[in-house]
């Protein structure tokens, strides 16, 4: 009773708050990936508008609302920042922030930082200040991460880098890495691996975009060059970087796996049936396509209600550990099928070069790569959750 | 935590399972089937699940049942799933009973509903008349006759039909469909029972101008209460099926931890892990899909018809994969009618037709969102 009352005022002040602070413009549906805002040092902000939405919302702590308030977040309750995403979706709000701080490397410095690194790093993540790149694959350690030859050397007060990174997203435009690298070479390949951070303007450090089958990407190739991290930028123990890796990738697992979600707009159905037209019984014109997208939306709507119980299980604290997996898997396998029938539904027109369409259908290839490959979550299942032999 | 079992739920599971292990159990399904047993079910155990308050779960507390919803006949169907359990509680206890509460006068409700609760009497929905589940053309003809009713046509694939003392049938009435309460021994009703490859309880009624006085025909409407007692029914199914995949799912990951072959346990093997693990994500997917439908129908019963389309659809295709699964992964051995894969198997099969395939239920998503 007492909570419920309390609520509905937390409800009733948020929705006050951000009637009057987010502006109209970040009020309107997202067009697309220009309209993202991604903050850092060298932020470039499409409008007054985004710039002063980041700003409110980051001194609000609001853009991580459930870190605490001396990190820079907003210190609520699970139940109180369930009801600000409610009132932000209510509104329309556009996020402020698209940050692989927020997403992946917050949660892995509260588990894993110490107190100077949290409060040294988590504030400029809530705020926008500084934007992140991840350093984890390799040339030579795609899905066998664990093989990693990126070496850190110690060298008593600091660590001297050196080796080179792929598939390192918006490496060009992020202000820090947070880096997986070897400190021990003698050790097995697990346990000799450390988890550092450091300013990508650190002599040394160099970066080169890669051209995917989409076009452009945001991926790059980087390089260390005796690269000097200072020793008190190393998360956790020396040697436990797999620990705070893993902990990362579940995060960034559940990322993926909800990527279709967060930019699914139109039903397949209607889109097709717009595109395509109807029969005399109203049926779409094309009864295999038909067909097809059916069983995809038996299968999406199967994966949000999956998506919403495990919402519920992680809250009960009933949930498996390994079962991001799951959702990564699924996820991005049915993000691929979706880009497919979308061409399908909209025919040579989404094939014509620069059509949005074609570039979404050809990236939605790497979902079933990045963050582990689907063939790799398919074995995690098989080993964590099914307890399946030698896995 | 909609979509989670609470407590009570959890002990209904609980106890359920337990009495369905203890009391019907593979192996009475199949000493039914070996002796050609003329009703199909073991009546002791039907009026011991009765007694402890399954067989009336969905039936209100006024006319003798428990009054509790759709997520509760879930859980006991799922365990029924899981062990095979041959018990009318689908027919009678879920569609009929739904079917009676929607559309049944007082009367009907009073005379029925509490018999029903407790398993004195079996009622069953008469509704397809060919070979697919088609409740849109439904050509049974019901016509004005002596201030009451007469009744023609052909009904197959009745569940419980031959042992049901209460057939309700679906038939078109003017212009549209009624439901009409036909006692058994009325003249004209001819039940022949049809044994099915699961070893379960089907039949096929003649209705050869069977006539019924005026208050035979259900005073709701026919078309509405029929498709949403045939809702309560096919998430009823859809839960049937998720035990099933269960059940035989776990069964043949023991067995990949135990079978050497080529000198180590075929578990090892990353062919067998990769399906294996994809099957996993498909029955947990089913899973939530049937936890939404069911929440659907107790919290909005005439909204349900989407989410219930969907967990028959995929609990129909998720449970399909793992019986499949279940006997390829045993080899010959699963092949044998001394394990219990084709008994799952044949039970998921017909499951798969009753009230409508996956096919049928996705055709059905897309004619609800309008493709």
């Amino acid at each position: 009773m007492d909570d419920t009352t309390t609520l509905e005022g937390f409800r009733a002040e948020t929705r006050a708050w951000l009637e009057a602070n987010c502006p109209p413009e970040m009020r309107q549906p997202l067009r697309g990936e220009e309209d993202y805002c991604w903050g850092g040092r060298r932020a470039s902000f499409q409008s007054e508008a985004q710039r002063l939405w980041l700003q409110r919302l980051g001194e609000r702590g609001w853009t991580v609302p459930t870190w605490p308030r001396e990190y820079g977040g907003g210190g609520l309750s699970p139940a109180e920042a369930a009801l600000l995403q409610q009132e932000l979706r209510a509104l329309g709000c556009r996020p402020a922030l698209w940050s692989f701080g927020i997403w992946m490397l917050g949660p892995a410095l509260l588990k894993f930082g110490n107190e100077a690194q949290k409060r040294e790093h988590l504030p400029k993540i809530a705020r926008g200040e500084i934007r992140w790149c991840q350093g984890y694959s390799e040339p030579n350690a795609g899905s066998d991460l664990a093989s990693l030859a990126t070496r850190a050397e110690d060298r008593g007060d600091h660590y001297l880098v050196n080796g080179q990174k792929i598939w390192t997203s918006y490496a060009d435009q992020a202000d820090w890495i947070f880096c997986l690298v070897r400190t021990d070479s003698a050790a097995k390949k697990h346990t000799g691996i450390s988890f550092v951070l450091f300013d990508m303007a650190s002599p040394g450090v160099s970066t080169k975009l890669i051209t995917l089958i989409s076009g452009k990407s945001p991926f790059c190739e980087t390089f260390f060059d005796n690269v000097r991290v200072e020793k008190h930028n190393l998360v956790g123990q020396p040697g436990g970087g797999w620990d705070v890796a893993k902990y990362l990738l579940t995060h960034e697992r559940e990322m993926i796996g909800a990527i279709g979600e967060r930019t699914q707009s139109q039903p397949l159905g209607a889109m097709a049936a717009q595109s395509l037209g109807r029969d005399a019984s109203g049926r779409l014109d094309d009864p295999v396509l038909r067909a097809r997208i059916a069983e995809f939306e038996v299968d999406e709507a199967a994966f949000r209600a999956l998506m919403q119980r495990f919402g519920e299980q992680a809250r009960a604290k009933q949930a498996h550990g390994a079962f991001s997996s799951a959702l990564k898997y699924y996820g991005a396998e049915l993000n691929k099928r979706r880009q497919e029938l979308i061409i399908s539904a909209l025919g040579s027109g989404a094939l014509e070069s620069d059509a949005v369409a074609a570039r979404d259908w050809l990236r939605s290839k790497a979902n079933s790569i990045e963050g582990g490959t689907s063939e790799v979550q398919l074995n995690v299942i098989a080993k964590r959750i099914l307890e399946l032999p030698g896995a | 935590m909609a979509l989670l079992l609470n407590e009570e739920q959890s002990m209904l599971r609980d106890s359920a399972r337990a009495f369905l292990r203890d009391n019907a159990p593979v192996a009475q399904l199949r000493q039914l089937r070996d002796s050609q047993d003329p009703a199909g079910f073991a009546g002791p155990t039907w009026s011991a699940f009765a007694e402890l308050g399954f067989a009336g779960v969905a039936v209100p507390e006024a006319h003798g049942g428990t009054g509790l919803g759709a997520v509760e006949i879930g859980v006991l169907m799922e365990q029924i799933g899981r062990h095979l359990s041959a018990l009318p509680f689908l027919s009678s206890g879920v569609v009929a009973a739904r079917l009676l509460q929607l559309a049944g006068s007082p009367e009907q409700q009073a005379q029925w509903l509490p018999r029903l609760a407790r398993g004195e009497a079996i009622a069953t929905l008469a509704v397809d008349e060919g070979p697919k589940h088609r409740p849109q053309a439904i050509a049974l003809r019901a016509d004005a006759h002596a201030g009451g009713w007469k009744l023609s046509g052909t009904k197959t694939f009745v569940p419980d039909g031959h042992v049901a003392s209460l057939l309700l049938v679906a038939a078109r009435a003017g212009d549209g469909v009624a439901i009409f309460a036909v006692p058994r021994e009325a003249a004209g009703v001819q039940v022949q029972r049809t044994v099915m490859a699961d070893a379960h309880n089907a039949a096929q009624v003649l209705l050869l101008d069977v006539a019924l006085p005026a208050e035979a025909r259900l005073p709701g409407d026919g078309a509405t209460a029929l498709q949403q007692s045939l809702d309560f029914g096919r998430a009823a199914v859809a839960a049937e099926l998720l035990g099933i995949a269960d059940e035989v799912f776990e069964r043949t990951l023991d067995y990949l931890k135990q079978r050497k072959q080529f000198g180590k346990l075929i578990g090892e093997f990353q062919a067998l892990q990769h399906r294996a693990a994809t099957l996993f994500v498909d029955i947990e997917l089913a899973r939530a899909a049937l936890a939404k439908a069911l929440h659907a129908l107790d919290s909005a019963p005439k909204q349900a018809a989407e989410a219930v389309a969907i967990a028959k659809a995929k609990c129909g295709s998720a449970a399909t994969l793992a019986v499949q699964e279940s006997v390829q992964m045993h080899g010959g051995m699963g092949m044998t009618d001394q394990l219990d894969f084709g008994l799952f198997m044949k039970r998921a099969r017909v499951l798969q037709e009753l009230y409508g395939d996956s096919g049928y239920h996705m055709d059905r998503l897309a004619r609800l969102r309008r493709y």
